[in-house]
């Protein structure tokens, strides 16, 4: 082996650069768990200077709750996002809808963090939380606003929300409103039912939509 | 004219691990963490006013190896004009740091430096050589060449001396 060999080899190897010596079985392709948050660290702070010259169009964080996990998502406005689905298809969804400047902030969604652990224990009936509508339009926002009314622990149906909003026979309307709701239990879609009382459907599933209205003392059993 | 592009997230994901490599490999350990969060910082400027993603990985490279260049003119404006001390990093002892290599790597001209990082280090083809540095494949392969030799003659000098002598 020649000397300039040796020295690809050892370019090839990268030790000591912070990461995982490649070629490596034991590790996998993946950084140990030291380098790999001392990295994670280091995104985190590039990412908070980011924030603070205002090149973070969309913060997102995923959160753990009683009904699975939960991708949140914010904008300078508000919060324009809670979807269970998975966290790939809600990115590129705002990334296509908002903006691809999307990255993991977790810190500007403290507050709703803080409010869904409050309501998730029992300890919270209500959000207050400043809401970017932007993803929703016409007479969906329209719907998704007068929903926004319905309190805790009520129930409304396809039917009543279609007349609150002035349009009675737009129940399907109603539905696909319903269905494409993009803040998710801060916006109470689980809190629409067919008329007579059946479950309808729900985005997050109709377990998650059961224990939902269970926990708010809206269905009993 | 509308590109999609994907979440900033998603390169992130996907190149931080190698891009933070290349960056220490490029000029050390403490500096890389600067130009790497000064990368991380100027793509995102950057990201919506690009007009298509053909290679994303590339272009998050092209601003890396921009930082590259800024970096090695500061340094030359800093440097004393007598003795040459290069910062000597500071490995974990698993027993195969190879401070050495690191440090004769960032003697060499940034085009230089990032074509042969980009090739060995991180085992890119040419053609993706290329379009980090922002020239030719020939180009390219001349570049990681004249880098090795280069680093040949700092690291094995008692062999150029056999050659001479």
């Amino acid at each position: 082996m020649s000397a300039g060999d040796d020295i690809v080899a050892r370019l090839r190897r990268g030790t000591g650069l912070g990461a995982h010596p490649a070629g490596d079985p034991s590790v996998n392709g993946r950084a140990p768990a030291g380098e790999g948050a001392a990295l994670g660290d280091l995104v985190a702070g590039a990412l908070a200077r980011a924030d603070a010259d205002d090149l973070v169009d969309v913060a997102w964080t995923v959160e753990d709750t009683p009904v699975g996990p939960l991708a949140l998502a914010a904008t300078p406005l508000g919060l324009v996002r809670v979807g269970f689905g998975h966290e790939d298809e809600v990115l590129e969804d705002l990334a296509s809808h908002v903006s691809p400047r999307v990255v993991r902030l977790p810190a500007r969604l403290d507050t709703v963090r803080r409010q869904l652990d409050e309501y998730f224990a029992g300890r919270r009936r209500r959000f207050d939380v400043p809401l970017d509508r932007r993803l929703s339009r016409g007479y969906r926002l329209a719907v998704l606003e007068e929903l926004s009314r319905v309190p805790f622990g009520q129930t409304v149906s396809y039917k009543d929300l279609a007349e609150r909003t002035g349009k009675p026979n737009a129940s399907r309307a109603v539905g696909t409103a319903m269905a494409t709701n993009p803040i998710a239990i801060v916006v109470p879609c689980h809190r629409v039912l067919r008329t007579g009382g059946a479950l309808g459907g729900y985005g997050g599933g109709l377990e998650s939509k059961v224990w939902l209205l269970r926990h708010e003392g809206a269905l009993l059993g | 004219m509308s590109v999609t592009l994907p979440p900033f997230q998603t390169l992130l994901d996907e190149h931080a691990v190698d891009l933070h490599r290349f960056l220490v490999a490029s000029v050390g350990p403490h500096d890389g963490a600067d130009c790497f969060q000064e990368t991380i910082v100027s793509a995102l400027r950057a990201y919506p006013g690009l007009t298509h993603a053909d290679n994303l990985r590339g272009w998050l490279f092209t601003i890396a190896h921009h930082k590259v260049i800024d970096h090695a003119r500061r340094s030359k404006r800093h440097a004393l004009p007598v003795a040459e001390t290069p910062e000597v990093p500071v490995f974990d002892g698993d027993g195969l740091a190879d401070a050495e290599l690191w440090a004769s790597v960032r003697v060499l001209p940034p085009k230089q430096r990032t074509a042969v990082m980009q090739r060995y280090l991180l085992d890119r083809p040419y053609a993706e050589v290329a379009a980090v540095v922002g020239c030719s494949e020939d180009a390219a392969r001349q570049n990681v060449r004249a880098g090795l030799a280069r680093l040949r003659a700092v690291l094995t000098p008692e062999r150029a001396q056999e050659v001479t002598s």
